[in-house]
Parts: structure tokens; sequence; C-alpha cells
């Protein structure tokens, strides 16, 4: 969302309008979405009452779990939110720059309510070598390891996304949502190789997002990559697949969907 | 509370502190109980119902289902976090008429409540043990799931309370 209207991108840019963000949620829920995912991507933070006003008529429309992410800085941020009635919050950039506020929030709402948002880049490299610390995996495309980034895809921390998504969760994060800068946006799928891995990691749900162009994306993210769920936005939003057919292929597969 | 047709008693969090910030009204809630005034418990207020909790040391709860709450196996990731299923064992409760057995509802929990006696089971759902995700004795009623979070299944059932209440 941007401005209080939904909007997507490639990459996390060239962001064009898809819609208001109530009406889309509600017509999601009755297509039979498990849950909503709202990232606020406005610039500016003193728009944050127009997000307010989106999650208050939100919850009055929608009768599942959502979850609202993107600019938020403090514990303040995450009351004011959970209590116009959102159900769980989603935190990066503030986590990276000051990890207890994880454990902050944990204590005080709940590890239920709290989701580690990551945003992750691949490094490829010719040669474990060149960088002793990080995770490094065989992946079709190369051997790499995964950097962070923070303020909306903007900033790379150098930091090893697999031991950054472990530590989140030793704070108190409940559930981890991974979003690709590589695969954002571009219809070819989720970063299957970094699910997996994470998957045998942490004890915690893991959420694919970024990449779905077709239901065999999400399939896959959920069978090899062994994600708990599949978070897809362009595919739904300019009408290409309905929640609705997703499900009912993925359960044509073998996948245990509610229908 | 007293002029209301019903009471619900809603709940996310840890028992001992909600069992403590409930104890000036709880024997409002069991005269009214007592005469018969509709409850219905959602999840920690389920729990809330029940003789004692092990959560957090041994607490005392409303004593209103004889039984304890207790943690979810540790094989399974706990907290239950997500849809599961209903497994009907009285379908001709109130509580789910027009409910189909296999019905998805949103959970998240640690803990269950282990009720001693079996015919309070409404229903039951399988998440490294078999545990009753739904009870009701009288005119109370309660579920470990969230039905405002379970979709057109959990609308459904809060609307079968609300017209229990107005029949």
């Amino acid at each position: 969302m941007m401005n209080g209207r939904v909007v997507k991108g490639i990459g996390f840019k060239d962001l064009r309008d898809a819609g208001d963000p109530v009406e889309l949620a509600s017509y999601y829920f009755q297509q039979g979405a498990d849950e909503i995912v709202f990232l606020d991507v406005t610039a500016s933070y003193e728009k944050r009452d127009i997000l307010i006003n989106v999650v208050e008529r939100t919850s009055d429309s929608i009768f599942i779990p959502f979850t609202v992410g993107g600019g938020i800085r403090s514990l303040e941020d995450i009351r004011r939110i959970l209590c116009s009635g959102a159900d769980k919050v989603a935190i990066n950039t503030a986590a990276v720059k000051d990890p207890n506020l994880i454990q902050q929030c944990a204590r005080m709402f709940g590890s239920q309510c709290i989701v580690s948002s990551i945003d992750i880049k691949r490094v490829y490299l010719a040669d474990e070598t060149e960088a002793p610390e990080r995770v490094i995996l065989e992946t079709p495309r190369g051997k790499c390891w995964w950097s962070i980034y923070i303020y909306g895809g903007r900033q790379e921390v150098n930091r090893d996304a697999i031991k950054w998504a472990e530590k989140v969760v030793e704070l108190g994060a409940g559930e981890i949502v991974v979003s690709s800068l590589d695969f954002d946006g571009t219809k070819q799928g989720y970063d299957i190789t970094f699910l997996r891995e994470l998957s045998q990691r942490v004890s915690v749900p893991i959420i694919g997002s970024s990449g779905a162009g077709i239901p065999e994306h999400i399939l896959e993210a959920l069978t090899v990559g062994n994600a708990d769920a599949a978070l897809a936005a362009s595919i739904f939003h300019y009408g290409t697949y309905t929640v609705r057919e997703v499900k009912e292929y993925l359960a044509e597969h073998g996948v245990l969907v509610r229908l | 509370m007293i002029d209301a047709d019903a009471i619900v008693l809603p709940g996310v969090g840890a028992f001992q502190e909600a069992i403590k910030n409930l104890r000036p009204i709880s024997d409002v809630i069991l005269d009214q109980i007592q005469e018969g005034k509709p409850l219905l418990g959602i999840c920690l207020g389920l729990q809330l119902l029940f003789t004692t909790s092990t959560e957090g040391g041994l607490h005392k709860g409303l004593d209103i289902f004889k039984g304890k709450v207790v943690q979810l196996p540790l094989h399974v990731k706990v907290p239950h976090m997500g849809w599961n299923t209903l497994r009907i064992v009285k379908p001709d409760s109130p509580l789910f008429e027009g409910i189909s057995g296999g019905a998805y509802v949103y959970f998240v929990h640690s803990y269950y409540g282990d009720v001693e006696n079996e015919d309070e089971i409404v229903s039951k759902t399988y998440y490294g043990t078999d545990f009753a995700s739904a009870l009701s004795k009288d005119q109370i009623f309660a579920t470990q799931f969230h039905p405002e979070k379970s979709g057109v299944t959990g609308l459904q059932i809060l609307k079968n309370f609300v017209e229990y209440v107005g029949s």
C-alpha cells in the first residue's frame, strides 16, 4: 500500500496503482484467503493516520488474521496498529537497527503478534573462501549467500540473512516472512533454496513472499521450499488467478488446504 | 454486566495475568451464570473457566469446567498457530448449527483444557494430541479457537451463540 492505495511493482520499484486496500482485502477474504498482509510503503511518516484508518476499516470487514507492516518503528506504533484491529505486525528495518525491539514486543504483546520481515538478496560467489562467515549454498544459478536489505529494499546491510533469521527467532519473533529482491515481481517463483534452508534451522512458521507467477510456484514453495505459508500479491491483484483457483490447484496436488 | 443478555470472555495472553485481572468481577460472573446467563469463552477465555491451569505455575480458574489446563505436547511446534479442523462430537449443539465436520477454524494457543467430563466436549481437534476445541455445559460455551478469526465458519458460530442467547 502507498498513501492508502494498493500498489504493485517489480523488485520494490515502479509502483503502480492496484486498488482500494479494504475492498481488496474483503474480496480476498470472501475468496477464501487464509490471511491478509498489508505492507505500507508510504514514504512520509506523517501519513501514518491513513494506515490506521485502513486497518480499522479492514478489521470491520474481514474475519481472518491480518498482519500489518511497513515503517513500524516503535512499541507505540505497534500498540496503535494492534489496537486498530490488526492481529500481527511485521517489522524489518526497526528490528535490524535495534534487535531489542523484537524482544520488547514479544514480552509486551506476545510472540504470536510479531512477524519478522526479512528482505533478502543473493550475493553470488565463485569461491566459498570469499565469504567465510556466511551461510553459502548451491542454487541453480550458482553458489551464493544472502544479504539483508532494509528501508523497503533501498539499503543493503552486510549481514547474513540466515543468521539474522535465527537471531530474530531467539529474540521472540513468532513468524518470519521472507521477501526476495531477486524474485519479487518477476513471476519466476520464490527463493526455494533459501526457504528450504531456513525451514531446517528455525522452529517458527516461515512465509515465503515474492515471486509467484503461476500456482506451481506456490506449490513449490510449500513442498520443495518447505515453507509453512506462501504470500502472493501481483498474481491476485491483476486477476491472473483467483485465491480459489490456487487453493484448488494445491489441493489437487496433495497440499492440505482450507477450502 | 448484570444488564447484559450474555457474557463473552475473550482472551489472548497468559493465564496468570488474566485471572488476576478477572478476580474483582469473578464473583459477579459466577452469580450471573448461576442465574442462567449465557456465557461464551474464547481461547484464553475457555481456559479461565477451568479448575486450574499449569501456565506459569499452578493457578486457580473459575472452576466451571472441572479439569486442568496443560501445555500442548512439545514434539509439535508451539504455539499451535494456524488453521485446523473440527471433529464435531456433539452435532446437535446449538453452537455448531450449520457447521460441518472437518470445518477449518483458526487457533493461536500453547495450552489446552483437559476436561474431566467427556460429555462437555462439543468438538475435538488434533495437534500433537487430541484436545477439546469446543466445550459446553448448560448455557456456557467455550472455544479454544478464535471464531472472530475463522472466516465464515467462525462468523456462523458467533451467530449461533447470539441466536441461542435470543431464544
